[in-house]
């Protein structure tokens, strides 16, 4: 009786399972169909292309939006990786300070980095692209990377203030009485332990960046700066009554690719699991 | 190697607290000394202090005549096995033992040769490769005590190395640790709450309460001769009993008859109206089985027992009394003090295993007088006490 009743659970569970994944990835089949698609198709209201084909990334990698993609596409990377790497390198000492020293301020400093995480994008915008063309930020890579830290930091040190917590102290003073300084226990016993944290982090400061429109839209106006969700606004068809729909298809799905392979690759060092056997199990 | 010596020691920490009073304390080099006391003592506080881990509110510490007040735990070159071990998970048991060395930066050929001694001591050899998440309680304590003895260290320090084992790993432990320390002949200063490992480890004992260091002497003197009460209920397992004894002309009155203290254990009880007897539960005997020599030196009384524990090599039974509501106020205190609750007073009295006693039954019982030790409830001080032999006190914590 109870066997039967956990067969039928599990197989409800899958049902549940299936349905969540039929809802979340329907749209993301939708622009793969759509990219593939010639543009009389776009219109035919069938899920698959009747003609396959690679028009549409022709068009963005060599034809017409040749210039447009490419430049966003580089700038995305490079503005992407910048960002993301000084928010891990800060957050990383800073959540650590946190997490292992006593100072006055320690509370300011966590409070501050909620509020700021707080505040919507939008109302940022307006007064930052003013200052940005002050001081002459505007539509340059360092003029995102800094927003861009604004939005990463506070969930970074968080996120890896936890982790740190976790790591038992007592390694750190055990390396200290063999011998090490505090920078060589911090580098040789405590980074090593929070490799998965610092991957977790790495890769949602990535996802933050990669995926921001707001200001990617605003603090930038040419190819100087501008990333590939805002530059996807600039894709136009023939005439102005056509949209490029395929185009922006075929680019949502490239710029869909990075983030695939790193949650692919990393997926296992994310998964945490490293500090077992430090202490008494 | 080195001997370390305390003068003043005091620990305060933010909120005022003070952990460690004006502690006194000279370990000689070589010498084997256990820090004991019930939780909350300062014992892992003092420790970590000589250490570096914490820092020194006010008086000296010396380290091989040096003063290391000031130093960095790195500069003070001891080394420490944690309760926890502490061992770093992403390395390999013979990374772990080589980490020291590799700070200090030997060469290849050295930590290997060092670390292989170290895992041939300890047995570990055939462990080296592994990661200390896959090994067992008993192995990572004893990877934490390889990293400590690859170095050549000053001291070694321990805090409740033991305390996460189960018993039988635990005694086994033990005997490994003292022979480790013997043959290594290094300075060491041993933490522990368990009073077994106090007594069979160390050269000498040092007993603290809330900070204050109560006495100083090898286990056997701590065990024969407590300074006072403290000492003499924390000391020994079952506990030392404590009668109440009303002073009276011609000697003591007790719940369990009047007592007159043989010559050698006779002291002044001018102006005091009520003392503490301690009696360990060996001093007791099955009045059958005591023989008619030594008879005379004790007294015999009828007790009422209650429940009977045989172990089989000997028996607890256990004799519950009525004492004045003062005194039992206070033993409940000390009881509490020493990390245990007592529901009753009761006596704890060993029998001999061929004892023919019953529970629930009222049998004649034996005090040996010779043993007893006389306490002042109000101070504590144990009024029998010898004092100190004071030539031989250092001797003896030498290791022969």
């Amino acid at each position: 009786m109870e066997r039967e009743q956990t067969a039928r659970q599990k197989s409800l569970w899958w049902v549940a399972g299936v349905i969540v994944i039929v809802y979340a990835l329907f749209p993301v089949a939708w622009i793969v169909s759509l990219s593939f698609k010639r543009a009389s198709d776009l219109s035919s209201r069938e899920f698959l292309p009747t003609t396959w084909t690679w028009d549409n990334y022709d068009l963005i990698l060599r034809g017409d939006f040749q210039d447009l993609f490419l430049s966003a596409l580089r700038n995305s990377i490079g503005i992407t990786l910048i960002a993301t790497f000084i928010a891990v390198v800060l957050s990383t000492f800073c959540a650590y300070a946190i997490a292992r020293l006593d100072f006055p301020g320690k509370k300011l400093i966590l409070t501050t980095a909620l509020a700021v995480s707080i505040f919507p994008v939008i109302s940022i915008v307006t007064p930052l692209f003013n200052l940005w063309r002050n001081i002459g930020l505007y539509d340059t890579w360092p003029g995102l990377i800094i927003p861009y830290l604004s939005l990463t930091l506070p969930l970074s040190i968080w996120t890896l203030s936890a982790f740190f917590r976790q790591i038992p102290w007592e390694l750190e003073q055990a390396a200290q009485v063999d011998g090490a300084t505090t920078w060589q226990a911090f580098r040789r016993v405590i980074v090593p332990l929070a490799t998965p944290g610092v991957f977790t982090t790495a890769i949602i400061s990535f996802f933050i960046a990669w995926n921001d429109f707001v200001y990617g839209i605003s603090l930038t106006s040419t190819e100087a700066a501008r990333p590939v969700p805002a530059a996807l606004a600039f894709f136009t068809g023939a005439s102005q009554f056509e949209q490029p729909a395929g185009a922006i298809s075929a680019a949502a799905v490239i710029v869909t690719i990075p983030v695939v392979i790193l949650v692919v690759l990393f997926q296992r060092r994310i998964v945490a699991g490293l500090t077992q056997g430090a202490v008494k199990g | 190697m080195a001997a370390i010596t305390m003068k003043n020691i005091v620990k305060t920490y933010g909120d005022g607290f003070q952990a460690v009073k004006d502690i006194n304390l000279e370990i000689a080099d070589g010498e084997f000394m256990i820090l004991v006391g019930p939780s909350g003592c300062g014992k892992s506080t003092l420790l970590r202090m000589i250490v570096g881990l914490e820092d020194i509110s006010g008086g000296e510490m010396l380290i091989g005549d040096e003063r290391v007040n000031e130093k960095a735990p790195r500069d003070r070159n001891l080394a420490m096995v944690f309760q926890n071990y502490a061992l770093y998970p992403h390395l390999t048991v013979f990374e772990n033992i080589a980490f020291p060395l590799r700070l200090a930066k030997t060469p290849d050929a050295e930590v290997k040769e060092r670390v292989n001694h170290a895992a041939e001591l300890l047995e570990l050899t055939e462990h080296l490769e592994r990661k200390p998440a896959n090994l067992s309680g008993g192995q990572r304590q004893r990877v934490a005590m390889g990293r400590a003895i690859v170095r050549n260290a000053q001291a070694f320090l321990f805090d409740e190395p033991l305390s996460n084992l189960d018993a039988k790993l635990r005694g086994q432990m033990r005997t490994e640790i003292s022979r480790l320390q013997k043959r290594l002949g290094i300075t060491t200063v041993y933490v522990t709450h368990d009073q077994v490992e106090a007594m069979t480890l160390g050269d000498r004992v040092a007993v603290l309460r809330a900070g204050v260091l109560q006495q100083v002497d090898s286990p056997r003197r701590l065990y024969q001769n407590p300074a006072n009460l403290f000492v003499a209920g924390f000391i020994g397992s079952p506990p030392m009993n404590f009668i109440p004894a009303t002073v009276t002309d011609d000697g003591l009155s007790t719940p369990f008859g009047d007592i007159q203290l043989p010559p050698g254990r006779s002291v002044d009880l001018s102006g005091k109206e009520i003392v503490l007897l301690g009696a360990r539960p060996e001093s007791f005997e099955d009045a059958d089985v005591v023989s008619d020599t030594v008879r005379e030196h004790g007294m015999v009384f009828d007790a009422q027992i209650d429940v009977i524990e045989w172990l089989g090599n000997e028996q607890y039974a256990y004799v519950p009394y009525e004492a004045p509501e003062q005194i039992r106020q206070q033993l409940a205190d000390l009881e509490r003090e020493l990390d245990s609750e007592a529901m009753r007073t009761q006596l704890v009295v060993s029998l001999d295993a061929s004892s023919q006693i019953e529970e629930s039954s009222t049998a004649s019982v034996w005090m040996d007088l010779r043993q007893v030790h006389v306490f002042d409830p109000g101070t504590g001080e144990n009024l029998t006490a010898e004092p100190a032999p004071v030539s031989d006190e250092t001797a003896e914590g030498q290791p022969a």
